[in-house]
């Protein structure tokens, strides 16, 4: 067990200790700290307002002040600007899916620059997404919530990021078009990528993760690994409410 | 056939020639504000001082250096474009996290300011400026004589601005604009250079005013107050075809100019209050203008 505790600092692709983050005058981060293995897969889980998206957008840098440490790849980034963070090989998808309705399909597909070599190439990325292709020359925001929630983890696809930061990408969709996601995260990280990714819906966490970090009040307040998940109910249950 | 509901067609198209020129010049202007107004959200009311210091420009290149009027054309928006950048990176910068009204203000402040100092060096008499010997003369069109050098003005600010809607719908640096104009944080959290993207976008929309001003030096007399008189006008037509429109100011650039020309055929008396009385209407009509987009 101390073994393994060791290995996680040092092999660390995202270490995150004592996260702090405050937007103008609200403190809304109080100390978070995350460990993230290259290829792994893991989500955030927690209530409305427990700081998922929040600890998402500090790690990119969109917060209004940051404090803590956040170490990737051991470059530390606690004090960069957020197109420093991206180059170093951050790929982030937020909430709103962020897709531009002045640019059509592909020039939304096109947007962030390639960063670093390894990212996937648009023929692999079509293939991974038949509708994109389809509806190339469409207005961004004409696809429905599923192609756009495609569309926005595809484009961070292309760029050579290694971690991506993906915030509830099954908010509002379908059941079935979950599932899509879901087998689409699953083959990311077949691929090589490592994904944090921030849920509501643990169940849809649970097929697609390999750990699970709990949060409440902007602290990690616990850590369940998948395959533990389902003994562990109860105690999830009394987190997220459900 | 030389008349049109009683007026001379010489007259006529004589009108709508100087609305058409006119109209080029809203079209440039207000492109640039258009532009520099979408990314900044910044009112650049130096617009037109900047506008009057390209037409200097030319003039001081001309006359101290000797430096003619085709290499005006391509070094005075480089030159003031320079001056742009430096005035967004050391000021303007600074007040983005503010209301708007501070940019507004400051760049208010600014163009008086310019304007002050070149009526102290220059007077406010104004100073000529050859037509280039390429572009003198006139051709005979028949039903009109047309000077040589108004056609190219307005042929070439069409091009002008057809060429920064190409850039700004169809490339990819436009796309970036676009996307960056919409959501400035995100671009920037996909690894683009925002801040810088926006230094050098003033820049450009204040090359464009200067490329104007050159433009301008030939035809009106290089005098401080170039710019202020044409601004107001300007200000009228970005409100018009809505704020940050590309397209829009440009054609509704264009069309004023030619409105504003026929209104002076018709009811000179209501020539130089036309363009406010259609912005009145606009604004109660369609508040976003003609070509904005509702927020």
């Amino acid at each position: 067990m101390a073994d393994g505790m060791i290995r996680a600092e040092t092999d660390a692709l995202l270490a995150v200790r004592g996260l702090e983050a405050w937007y103008g005058e609200s403190h809304v981060l109080h100390g978070v700290d995350i460990d993230i293995k290259p290829g792994e897969v893991v989500t955030l889980l927690g209530r409305n307002g427990a700081g998922k998206t929040t600890t998402l957008r500090a790690i990119m840098g969109l917060v209004g002040k940051r404090a803590g440490s956040i170490r990737y790849n051991g470059a530390e980034l606690i004090s960069a600007r957020s197109d420093i963070i991206a180059r170093k090989g951050i790929g982030y998808c937020p909430e709103e899916r962020g897709i531009f309705a002045s640019l059509d399909v592909t020039e939304n597909l096109m947007l962030p620059p390639v960063v670093m070599p390894g990212g996937l190439s648009l023929d692999e990325i079509y293939t991974l997404f038949p509708n994109l292709k389809e509806r190339a020359r469409s207005q961004g925001t004409k696809l429905s919530g599923g192609e756009q929630q495609m569309l926005a983890i595809a484009r961070i696809l292309r760029t050579g990021a290694k971690l991506l930061l993906l915030d509830e990408p099954s908010e509002g969709l379908a059941p079935v078009i979950v599932q899509q996601i879901g087998r689409m995260i699953r083959e990311i990280k077949q691929r090589g990528f490592t994904v944090l990714l921030v849920e509501q819906n643990f169940r849809f966490a649970q097929t697609v993760a390999d750990r699970h970090y709990v949060m409440e009040h902007g602290r990690v307040v616990d850590m369940v690994k998948n395959e533990e998940l389902l003994t562990s109910l109860d105690r999830l249950h009394e987190y997220l409410g459900v | 056939m030389d008349e049109l509901f009683g007026i001379p067609l010489p007259l006529l198209f004589g009108q709508l020639l100087l609305g058409l020129i006119n109209g080029a010049f809203y079209a440039m202007l207000s492109l640039g504000l258009a532009v520099i107004f979408g990314l900044l959200n910044v009112i650049n009311f130096t617009h037109g001082a900047q506008f009057m210091m390209g037409a200097f420009a030319a003039w001081m290149l001309l006359n101290w250096f000797g430096v003619n009027y085709w290499f005006a054309l391509i070094l005075v928006p480089i030159i003031i474009g320079a001056t742009g950048i430096v005035l967004e990176k050391l000021m303007i910068s600074r007040l983005y996290k503010l209301d708007h009204l501070y940019g507004l203000l400051l760049t208010f402040g600014i163009g008086l300011v310019i304007e002050g100092v070149f009526r102290n060096e220059f007077g406010s008499s104004g100073l000529p400026y050859r037509i280039p010997p390429e572009l003198s003369g006139a051709w005979d069109l028949g039903f009109m004589f047309m000077p040589v050098y108004r056609g190219w003005v307005v042929v070439f600010a069409a091009a002008v601005c057809l060429a920064t809607w190409l850039v700004i719908e169809k490339t990819r640096l436009g796309a970036n604009l676009r996307a960056a104009t919409e959501n400035p944080a995100l671009v920037q959290a996909f690894g683009i250079n925002v801040p810088r993207m926006v230094t050098l976008t003033y820049g450009a929309g204040v090359a464009l005013a200067a490329l104007g001003g050159v433009l301008a030096a030939p035809i009106y007399s290089v005098n401080p107050q170039m710019g202020s008189n044409l601004i107001i006008v300007v200000f009228a037509v970005v409100v018009i075809g809505g704020m940050g429109s590309i397209l829009g100011s440009v054609i509704t650039g264009f069309g004023l100019g030619i409105i504003e020309g026929l209104t002076k055929v018709f009811y000179p008396e209501a020539s130089a209050t036309v363009i406010f009385v259609i912005m009145i209407i606009v604004l109660l009509a369609r508040p976003a203008g003609l070509f904005g987009r509702t927020a």
